[in-house]
């Protein structure tokens, strides 16, 4: 198993500060960290009380949609009538994304005391860690922290439950995480209803991500406005980001910084840069989803919700992904485009078959037999598979075909115009 | 004339231990149904793929119909409609792996473990190999989950050992 590294000087180290220690991992070694300190005293305040803490911290949805958590929490219904549940999303499966898997490992109670405090704001008495089904490791890590914290009595009434999945991507996406819980396909589900209405079991239901709830006990214990100060650019992106980091540099990983850090410091100084001989090419910033940057947009970029907006792509899950001067962007794009048609759940026409054909036709180009009038035709697919289905998988499909022909045109040109022959499969 | 061996009879899998495992299970959620995905992995623990004899199985201990367990058997990529080799390898090889060399490491996989094809089983029974999409450890390029052992950072080189390790 990958042992995390040192810390860096500039990193700002809060989840990730027992990542590697694996004494942390047992119940007595987090009770020695201090670990549930924050949940006894979350359960001295009111559900409103906690709520309105986090609210004050800033911190937002840490999967991807980056939608403010103490809001989400105050979504759900103030008068109990019925079960409320709390589903942790541990389906970890954007590429580019490997974040949630070091906390599960290294640190599962910060995870299960995130879990109990945001249980107790919204008054759930169940709690469904959906761990996905390839996660066989971080799943025996939480299967052993759940039974020592149980024995101990630390989550008071809360019930948790693991919930293992079987293999697929879209399972990540809330709505198809609890049709998943409940024993059925991972399909998505239209909204409205929203979770907090009718959600897991059609009951109210909240959901949120791994990093997002283990942020939460550090926010009770320090308090909002420490949390809020940790930022260094735009207000309304605070606290510590886990990214991590794959793909070509030298240590790849996952690195935790303040919100606002820029991303070519991240790059050069805490991954230690390009491999020897090679020069930046792209980079996708926060997992497959989001648009592809060049380099200069890597120089401005700053690694928060606005700064990523502001160089036209999003903070995503923070899934750094690096591609250098050898990689071929085509066929990497089209390894995504790929992706998708695999883990698309086929509801929606525009995905199932967006995706499907968006594959087929990159894979003409790689072969060398594209026409010259494909490129416009991919565009035109992607046009087609935005904001149009039931969720963003086919969104999330379009965003690296469209950004990548933008910014690496010349490279579809050269397959296009035979100047770069296919390689031998 | 027809004549019944036992050992054509079809075996229950939840039965002694594993139905009470089962029943565990069933106490954690509010509904029946909800107990599928888990049951599945049990017969797939218990049988090492999922028949459609098992499927009818477990649609009669949850209360739901053969048809609807398949939807849901099919929907999942772990769940094995097939037998599969003693040792079940899956490669990932997304882009953030392939940028890495994971196409290297499968056609290590492939050549050493005698397996030849993706997803076909090794004439002796023993590997099957498959391509899968991101197994969420992309900066352990490449991982790789042989049966249950979640392998981090295997390279085309460390495949010959690997594979000699769990022959």
């Amino acid at each position: 198993m990958g042992v995390p590294h040192p810390p860096h000087a500039r990193e700002t180290v809060v989840l990730s500060q027992y990542f590697g220690d694996a004494e942390a991992r047992t119940y007595k070694g987090w009770v020695k960290r201090g670990g549930y300190e924050a949940l006894r005293k979350a359960l001295a305040l009111s559900p409103t009380a906690v709520t309105e803490e986090v609210k004050a911290s800033g911190l937002r949805g840490r999967g991807g949609a980056g939608f403010p958590t103490g809001l989400k929490w105050s979504f759900m219904p103030k008068e109990k009538q019925k079960p409320h549940y709390l589903c942790v999303n541990a389906d970890e499966s954007e590429p580019g994304t490997f974040k949630d898997r070091e906390i599960m490992r290294w640190t599962p109670h910060a995870l299960l005391e995130g879990t109990a405090i945001a249980a107790h704001a919204i008054q759930a008495e169940v709690a469904y860690i959906y761990i996905r089904g390839e996660f066989t490791e971080p799943l025996a890590i939480m299967e052993r922290a759940l039974a020592e914290a149980e024995a101990a009595n630390a989550l008071g009434r809360l019930k948790v439950v693991l919930h293992r999945g079987a293999g697929a991507y879209i399972c990540g996406e809330e709505t198809a995480l609890m049709n998943s819980i409940e024993g059925k396909r991972g399909n998505p589900r239209i909204r409205p209803p929203f979770p907090a209405a009718v959600g897991l079991f059609g009951m109210p239901t909240t959901i949120n991500n791994v990093e997002t709830l283990t942020a939460v006990p550090h926010i009770i214990t320090r308090g909002a406005a420490w949390y809020k100060s940790l930022c260094l650019s735009n207000p309304k992106s605070t606290g510590t980001k886990l990214f991590s980091v794959c793909g070509h540099v030298q240590r790849p990983g996952t690195y935790e910084v303040t919100m606002g850090f820029p991303l070519k410091d991240l790059l050069s100084e805490l991954c230690g840069g390009m491999h020897p001989g090679r020069t930046l090419k792209a980079v996708i910033p926060g997992g497959s989803s989001v648009p592809i940057l060049n380099r200069d947009e890597v120089e401005r970029c700053l690694l928060d919700y606005e700064g990523c907006v502001e160089v036209g792509t999003m903070l995503g899950s923070g899934g750094v992904i690096v591609f250098d001067d050898s990689a071929d962007m085509v066929y990497q794009i089209m390894r995504l485009a790929r992706f998708y048609a695999h883990e698309s759940c086929a509801q929606c026409t525009q995905c199932r078959e967006g995706t499907a054909w968006t594959t087929k036709i990159l894979e003409r180009i790689l072969a060398g037999q594209g026409k010259p009038s494909d490129l416009d035709l991919l565009l035109d697919l992607a046009d087609n598979m935005t904001g149009k289905t039931i969720c963003v998988l086919s969104d999330s499909c379009a965003a690296p075909v469209v950004s990548g022909i933008k910014k690496f045109r010349d490279e579809f040109d050269a397959y296009l115009t035979g100047k770069k022959r296919p390689e031998a499969a | 004339m027809t004549s019944h061996h036992p050992a054509d009879e079809y075996q229950p899998v939840f039965a002694g231990a594993t139905a009470e495992r089962l029943r565990e299970i069933g106490g954690r959620y509010p509904t029946k149904q909800a107990a599928l995905l888990p049951a599945l992995w049990l017969v797939q623990q218990a049988r090492g793929w999922i028949s459609d004899r098992n499927m009818t199985e477990v649609a009669e201990v949850l209360g739901l119909t053969p048809a609807y367990v398949k939807g849901v058997v099919t929907f999942y990529t772990m769940y094995h409609q097939h037998p599969v080799g003693r040792n079940f390898v899956q490669v990932c090889t997304t882009s953030p792996c392939n940028l890495c060399g994971a196409e290297d490491v499968l056609r290590a996989f492939l050549r050493h473990s005698g397996a030849g094809d993706p997803g076909a089983t090794s004439p002796d029974g023993g590997w099957t190999i498959v391509e899968v999409e991101c197994l969420g450890a992309c900066g352990f390029a490449t991982p790789v989950l042989v049966n249950d052992d979640f392998i981090e950072s295997v390279t085309a080189e460390k495949v010959p050992d690997l594979v000699r390790r769990y022959a």
